[in-house]
């Protein structure tokens, strides 16, 4: 039996040729937007298809986390918090983990300010989102990004 | 046994806004991690924190598994009268743990 590479027309170079352009659709464009849709139908879960304002939201996380496991993380909202105009809740989501809910706060006037801090786990370098919500159901945005040296979940 | 940590000034003024700490140790097992021989390490976590002020919440949160172990919260509240804050941590199979810290609001 003989393989008949003639009618595929596979030659090295093609083969090659093939590899090389696979790789370069498959690996970063497409997975990052795999991720990015995560986060996004996340997103649609928790607060429906509602318009989003990219202001207010302020997340600081360290430029670079040298251990996953512990990631410092803080959101501030600028809010006055009074009974007419406060954030009821913030949804913190992540394109890369294995899951993209990471943590979710509700809080209320009585806060005296919308601003928490606490620390959590990131599988690698990534941008989070942070999603406020208002009393009168407006959506506030903001994000962070930060370079994780040892990631959680991958290894032990 | 206390594992609970909380921080919470023990006087303020009336309408200041306080920060408050509270930590409790606890692996929160994500349920992601694989032990030596390859087996899923089952997941353990807590889900649900609140913090009641004189029986009135002001301030709680769901965790999921991105919660680091021995999850730790900062987050403020206006003092508004003398009284007790609660901590409440629920585990997602029912358990719970509480603390509290009393205030003398002046």
């Amino acid at each position: 039996m003989t393989l008949k590479t003639d009618t595929l027309d596979l030659t090295r170079r093609g083969l090659l040729g093939m590899g090389a352009g696979a790789m370069l659709v498959s690996v970063t464009p497409l997975a990052a937007l795999a991720e990015e849709e995560d986060l996004q139908a996340a997103v649609r879960k928790a607060f429906g298809n509602r318009p989003m304002t990219d202001e207010k939201v302020t997340m600081t996380l360290p430029p670079i986390s040298e251990n996953g496991y512990s990631v410092p993380l803080s959101v501030r909202v600028d809010s006055p918090m009074t009974d007419a105009d406060h954030i009821t809740q913030i949804a913190i989501f992540s394109p890369r983990n294995p899951r993209p809910d990471l943590v979710r706060f509700q809080l209320g006037p009585r806060a005296g300010k919308a601003d928490i801090s606490t620390r959590i786990r990131l599988s690698g370098t990534q941008r989070l989102v942070a999603i406020a919500e208002d009393n009168q159901g407006r959506l506030w945005r903001g994000g962070a990004e930060t370079m994780v040296t040892l990631a959680a979940c991958v290894i032990l | 046994m206390n594992n609970t940590r909380l921080a919470v000034p023990k006087t303020a003024k009336k309408d200041e806004i306080i920060e408050i700490k509270a930590l409790i140790q606890h692996p929160m097992e994500s349920g992601f991690r694989r032990g030596s021989r390859g087996e899923v390490i089952p997941r353990n976590i807590i889900t649900a924190f609140e913090c009641r002020y004189n029986d009135d919440v002001v301030f709680a949160a769901d965790f999921f598994p991105a919660m680091s172990a021995n999850p730790f919260l900062t987050f403020y509240t206006r003092a508004v009268e003398s009284g007790t804050l609660v901590f409440k941590w629920t585990h997602e199979n029912g358990e719970a743990w509480t603390d509290s810290a009393e205030i003398t609001v002046t």
